[in-house]
C-alpha cells in the first residue's frame, strides 16, 4: 500500500512554562539568562530536609488554561512524585500531577483546509521543571545548572485527533496564541519555555484500530514538528510495507540528518514509581477560585477573530493576522477607536506597520507614537494632504522618532500639492516638452498616459496629487 | 548534687534567679560529656564553641532581664538529623559525612530564638532507620542503664545522653516509635506529637507522611516546656497544621480523676516479656487507684500494622534518599567512571545494609504491577487503622499499653535477625500510622534494673491530655530522680 492508504494518529503533549515571578515550590526567581545557579536555594536545590510549599499563582494559571480549553477544573487533585536519577533532577524525584490532574476533557478548535475542527484536550498538570546539563564544559566534565530547576510547568495533552502534521502544527500554532493571550507561556520554542513532543502512528485506511505509537522528542520549533511528523509516517509506513512491525519507542528529532533515531525502547522505559506525593495535601480549588477565573478569561483568539471580521468589516485573512498576538490585537483597536475604516486601517497594518516593526525588530509595547498619531496620518492620505507613498515615509519616520505626523510632513515638506494651478503649469511644461508622445497618445496609443504622470509626478519631486494630476492631464489631452 | 542531675525547669528557675549562670550549667554538660559519653557515646559531634557561645548570649539576656523564653539559657542536645546551620549534620549516614547545612531547620531555629544552648548532635540509626542504633554509619550508642544493651533507636543518642544526664533535654524525631521506644530503655519521657503539629522542615525525611519531631526530657514537665516552644505551625511545612498552641504546663496537675483510659486487648499479647507485662498492668491499677476509669478497647487492625508500616515507610523513603546521588553534596565516590557508576558507587559505598534493605523493599513495593497490591493495599489498612482508633477515642479519653514488648537489649542480639528487630516497635507504629500523639513515660524498672516505659496515645493535638495522665503518675513516683549507674 502507498503512503495514501494509511492514515497518521498524532497527538502532542506540550510542556509549557508559565510566567509567575518565582518558582513552583520556593520563592526563587524564573528569570531566563540568569548566571549558572544563582536563582537557587535549599528547595530547588533539594538539600536534605527540605519541604516545597505551592506557589498559588500556578494555580490560579492552570485554572485559567483549563477554562480557556473547555476543561472540567477539578475541585481536587494530587501531587505525585515520578521518581528518577538525573543529574538536573535535584531530588531525584519531580513533583508532578499523575493520575488525579488539575484539569480534564477540554477541547480547542482549529482551522484545517475542510473547516473548522475540534481537537480534544484529554488532561492538563501542573509541574516543575528540572535543570540542565552542561556537557563537554571543560576538562572532560559535565556540569549542571539549576536555575531551571523548580520552575513551573504546564503539561497538555492532547487525544490523538490529529490526522496529519500540517493539523498538528495547526493545533500547536493555536494552542500558543491560546496560552500568550492568556498571559500565562511567553510561547518561545527557542529557548524552550514552550515545547512539544509528539505521539505518532500510523493505521490502514479505514481502519479503526490504531497503530503502535511513537514518541517523538527535540521537536523545538513548528518546522521540525512538521518535518519530523511527515519523516515518522514515512518511516513507519515502510516498516510496515517491508513486513516489519512498528515497535513503542521514543524517538529523537536529529535536525541536521532530517531523520528521527529510536532514542530507548519501550523495554528501556523507566519505571516512574509514581506515588502520592507526601510533603503536599491534596489541592482543593473552591468553586469561588474557578468562578472568579472564569470571570477573568480575556477574549480568546477565535472569538476575537470573529469578532474583527464582524465590528471592523475585515476579511478573514486581515482578521486572523491581527489578531494572532494579544499586544497587536489591542494595538488595533486602540487605532480602531480613532479611525473608522477597518479596512483601510488593516492595509495600513499587515504593509507598512508590520513590515517596519519586522524589519527594525521592536517590540510593539516599545512603539513610539501614539493610535492616535496613527489615525492622524491615515486622515491627512484620506484628505490629500499627503500622497499615500509620502504616509509611509511619515509613518516610518513616526517610528523612528515618535513625532507628530504633522510635524514630520511639515518639516519634510512632504505635504501633497493640491493646487490647481501649480498642476497645470507642471503638466503645460511637460506636454510641451514631449510633444511626440502626445502625438502618439492622440492617434490612439493610451498607454502612453502613464508616461506623463510619471513625469508630472517626478517633476514634483511625488508631492503632486495623483487624482489632480490625472484630472488635469486628461483635460489637457482632450479626453 | 550535679548541676546536671536538675531538671530543665529547676534549672530555668536558678537561671532565672541568676543563682546559676547558662555559661556554668553548658560547662556542666561539657564536662558531664567529657566524664562519661566515652561510654556511652552519645554524641556524634560536640559544638563546644557554639553552645558557649549562645550561653554566654543567654546570661547577657538575663543580666539585662530580658529573657528569650522561660528556658532561656538551658543546655540542649539534637538528634543529628536536624539541619543546624555551619554545623555537620549526617543523619548517621557515611553519605552525609562532611556535610555541613547551610539553613537551621525550623525547630533548631526556634530554640535558638528561645535562647537554647545547643550543645551537639547525638547518634542515631542511619535515617532513622532502626530501632537500636546500630545502624549508625559511625558507632552504636550504649544504654546508661546496662552498657552492654542498646538505648533503643532510631533517637538512641538523644534518649542516652538526657538519660546519662550529659544533657537536661533533646529533640528526637519519631517515625515508628524512634522518639517513645529509646525513652522506655532509658528511664525517660518522649512525645511524639500529633503529626503536624511540630514542622519537619529542615529535618532530614526517612518517610514523610509519619515522621514527627518531638521532645525528650526527664520529666513530663520538661517535655511539656520544650514541647511548648516548637509546637508552632510553619509556612514553609505544607503538612504542618494551622492550630493553635495550647499552655502545655496548664492542666499538667489535674489528675486522671474521671478520665476514662482504653486497654487494648490487641496490645497485650503472646511474647511480651512477662516483667513488662507485670509492670505495666501495676500501673493501669495505679491509674485505677487515681481515679480513672479503666475501658476494655480494640484496636483490631493492630496486627496489620508492622506490614503497613514497613511498606509505607519503605516506599516514602525509597524515595525521600534518591537526592543522596553524590552529585551536590555529601559524599561522592570520585573514582568513578560515567553517570551509572557514579550513583551506584557513591550509594553502595554511602548507605549502610539497613538503609538498603528498605531502599529496595520500597523500590519494589513502589513497582509497576506491585504498586496495587503492596503500596496501595497498605494506604488503605493505614485508614483502617486510622478508623480503629477513631472508634476506639469514642468511648475513652486516651490509650494506655506497653511501649516495647521487651526491656533494652543487648547490643548486637538482633543485629542479624532485621525481622525480629521490626517487631520490636509493633506497638509504636499504629501511632504514626494513624497520625497520633503518643508519649512514653517511665513506669518501672525489671528485677534486673532496666527501664520500663508506659505508652499513652491520644486524639489527635490532645498533647496537653496525654501530659497530664503522664504526669499523674509521675507524681506518685520518683523514678526520674533515680540515676543511671553509670
Amino acid at each position: 500500500m502507498p503512503v495514501s492508504d494509511f492514515q497518521p494518529v498524532i497527538g502532542l503533549e506540550v510542556h509549557a512554562q508559565l510566567l509567575t515571578q518565582s518558582k513552583i515550590f520556593c520563592g526563587c526567581s524564573t528569570a531566563f539568562g540568569a548566571e549558572p545557579n544563582r536563582n537557587t536555594c535549599p528547595v530547588c536545590l533539594g538539600m536534605p530536609g527540605v519541604l516545597p510549599v505551592l506557589n498559588q499563582r500556578v494555580v490560579e494559571f492552570a485554572v485559567r488554561t483549563g477554562l480557556a480549553l473547555e476543561c472540567t477544573v477539578k475541585k481536587t487533585s494530587v501531587w505525585s512524585r515520578k521518581n528518577y536519577f538525573y543529574p538536573d533532577l535535584p531530588k531525584g524525584y519531580q513533583i508532578t500531577q499523575y493520575d488525579l490532574p488539575i484539569c480534564e476533557y477540554g477541547r480547542l478548535v482549529i482551522d484545517t483546509p475542510q473547516g473548522e475542527k475540534v481537537i480534544r484536550v484529554r488532561r492538563i498538570h501542573m509541574e516543575e521543571d528540572a535543570g540542565k546539563n552542561v556537557h563537554d564544559a571543560g576538562g572532560g566534565q559535565s556540569l549542571v545548572d539549576l536555575n531551571r530547576a523548580g520552575v513551573p510547568l504546564l503539561e497538555i495533552v492532547s487525544e490523538p485527533d490529529l490526522r496529519d502534521a500540517d493539523e498538528a502544527v495547526e493545533y500547536l500554532k493555536t494552542l500558543r496564541d491560546v496560552l500568550m493571550y492568556l498571559g500565562v507561556n511567553d510561547g518561545n520554542l527557542e529557548e524552550g519555555s514552550f515545547r512539544c513532543d509528539a505521539n505518532v502512528s500510523v493505521m490502514p485506511k479505514g481502519s479503526s484500530t490504531y497503530g503502535q505509537r511513537c514518541e517523538l522528542k527535540n521537536l523545538n520549533s513548528f518546522r521540525f514538528l512538521k518535518q519530523a511528523v511527515e519523516y515518522e509516517i514515512s518511516r513507519q509506513v515502510d516498516v510496515i510495507e517491508s513486513g516489519g512491525k512498528v515497535s513503542q519507542e521514543t524517538r529523537l528529532w536529529d535536525v541536521n540528518k532530517g531523520v528521527t533515531r529510536s532514542m530507548r525502547s519501550k523495554e528501556e522505559a523507566h519505571d516512574y514509581r509514581y506515588f502520592p506525593e507526601p510533603d503536599l495535601p491534596p489541592l482543593h480549588v473552591s468553586d469561588e477560585a474557578i468562578d472568579a477565573a472564569a470571570k477573568a478569561l480575556p477574549e480568546l483568539p477565535r472569538a476575537k477573530l470573529t469578532r474583527f471580521m464582524s465590528q471592523y468589516g475585515l476579511p478573514a485573512y486581515d482578521a486572523r493576522i491581527l489578531t494572532a498576538e494579544r499586544p497587536l490585537a489591542d494595538f488595533f483597536e486602540a487605532c480602531a477607536a480613532h479611525y473608522a475604516d477597518g479596512k483601510k486601517l488593516s492595509n495600513w497594518f499587515l504593509g507598512e506597520l508590520m513590515r517596519l516593526l519586522k524589519e527594525e525588530g521592536t517590540p510593539l509595547s516599545a512603539l513610539a507614537f501614539t493610535p492616535a498619531q496613527l489615525a492622524e496620518l491615515l486622515g491627512a492620505v484620506d484628505k490629500g494632504t499627503v500622497s499615500s507613498n509620502a504616509g509611509k515615509d511619515v509613518l516610518g519616520e513616526m517610528f523612528r522618532t515618535g513625532k507628530a505626523p504633522s510635524d514630520i510632513i511639515a518639516e519634510k515638506g512632504l505635504a501633497q500639492v493640491s493646487d490647481t494651478g501649480a498642476i497645470e503649469a507642471v503638466v503645460d511644461d511637460i506636454l510641451a516638452k514631449n510633444a511626440g508622445e502626445v502625438e502618439k497618445y492622440r492617434a490612439g496609443k493610451k498607454q502612453v498616459f502613464g508616461f506623463f504622470v510619471g513625469q508630472v509626478m517626478k517633476a514634483m519631486k511625488g508631492k503632486g496629487n495623483p487624482a489632480l494630476v490625472n484630472d488635469l492631464l486628461k483635460k489637457k489631452l482632450g479626453d | 548534687m550535679q548541676l546536671t542531675d536538675l531538671t530543665m525547669l529547676e534549672l530555668a528557675a536558678k537561671l532565672a534567679e541568676r543563682a546559676v549562670s547558662s555559661e556554668e550549667a553548658t560547662r556542666a554538660c561539657l564536662e558531664r560529656i567529657r566524664q562519661v559519653d566515652s561510654k556511652v557515646r552519645a554524641f556524634l559531634r560536640v559544638d563546644e564553641e557554639g553552645a558557649l557561645a549562645a550561653a554566654r548570649a543567654s546570661d547577657a539576656r538575663r543580666k539585662a532581664g530580658s529573657p528569650a523564653s522561660a528556658l532561656d539559657g538551658v543546655p540542649l542536645g539534637l538528634k543529628d538529623i536536624f539541619l543546624t546551620e555551619g554545623v555537620e549534620t549526617t543523619a548517621g549516614s557515611r553519605i552525609l559525612e562532611g556535610f555541613v547545612p547551610p539553613y537551621d531547620a525550623t525547630v533548631v531555629r526556634l530554640l535558638k530564638d528561645a535562647g537554647l544552648p545547643l550543645v551537639g548532635k547525638l547518634n542515631m540509626d542511619e535515617f532513622a532507620m532502626g530501632s537500636s542504633n546500630e545502624s549508625s554509619a559511625y558507632f552504636p550508642s550504649h544504654n546508661p542503664w546496662d552498657l552492654a544493651r542498646t538505648p533503643g533507636g532510631s533517637s538512641g543518642g538523644s534518649a542516652a545522653a538526657v538519660a546519662a544526664r550529659e544533657v537536661f533535654g533533646a529533640l528526637g524525631t519519631d517515625t515508628g516509635g524512634s522518639i517513645r521506644q529509646p525513652a522506655a530503655f532509658t528511664n525517660t519521657v518522649g512525645l511524639k506529637p500529633t503529626y503536624g503539629r511540630v514542622s519537619r522542615y529542615g529535618v532530614i525525611a526517612y518517610a514523610s507522611s509519619l515522621d514527627q519531631p518531638g521532645p525528650m526530657a526527664r520529666t513530663v514537665a520538661d517535655t511539656a516546656a520544650l514541647l511548648q516552644l516548637i509546637a508552632r505551625h510553619d509556612p514553609q511545612d505544607s503538612t504542618s497544621a494551622a492550630v493553635e498552641t495550647p499552655d502545655y504546663q496548664a492542666d499538667l496537675e489535674a489528675g486522671v480523676r474521671g478520665l476514662k483510659l482504653g486497654v487494648p486487648r490487641e496490645y497485650f499479647i503472646e511474647g511480651i516479656d512477662p516483667e513488662v507485662e507485670a509492670s505495666i498492668r501495676e500501673t493501669l491499677r495505679e491509674y485505677e487507684r487515681l481515679g480513672a476509669t479503666l475501658v476494655d478497647v480494640s484496636l483490631p487492625h493492630t496486627k496489620y500494622a508492622l506490614a503497613t508500616y514497613y511498606l509505607l515507610a519503605s516506599s516514602e523513603a525509597s524515595s525521600n534518599l534518591a537526592r543522596y546521588d553524590g552529585i551536590r553534596y555529601g559524599q561522592r565516590a570520585k573514582d568513578a567512571r560515567g553517570l551509572k557508576e557514579l550513583y551506584a558507587l557513591t550509594r553502595e559505598r554511602g548507605f549502610g545494609p539497613e538503609v538498603k534493605r528498605r531502599i529496595m523493599l520500597g523500590t519494589y513495593a513502589l513497582s509497576a504491577g506491585y504498586y496495587d497490591a503492596y503500596y496501595l493495599r497498605a494506604q488503605k489498612v493505614r485508614t483502617l487503622i486510622r478508623e480503629d482508633f477513631t472508634k476506639a477515642f469514642q468511648q475513652v479519653d486516651a490509650v494506655l499499653s506497653p511501649t516495647s514488648p521487651v526491656p533494652a537489649f543487648k547490643l548486637g542480639e538482633k543485629v542479624d535477625d532485621p525481622l525480629s528487630m521490626y517487631l520490636m516497635d509493633v506497638f509504636t507504629l499504629p501511632c504514626n500510622l494513624a497520625g497520633l500523639p503518643g508519649l512514653a513515660v517511665p513506669c518501672g524498672f525489671t528485677k534486673a534494673g532496666l527501664p520500663v516505659g508506659l505508652q499513652i496515645l491520644g486524639r489527635p493535638f490532645d498533647e496537653a491530655r496525654l501530659l497530664r495522665i503522664a504526669r499523674a503518675f509521675e507524681r506518685e513516683h520518683d523514678f526520674f530522680r533515680r540515676p543511671a549507674p553509670l
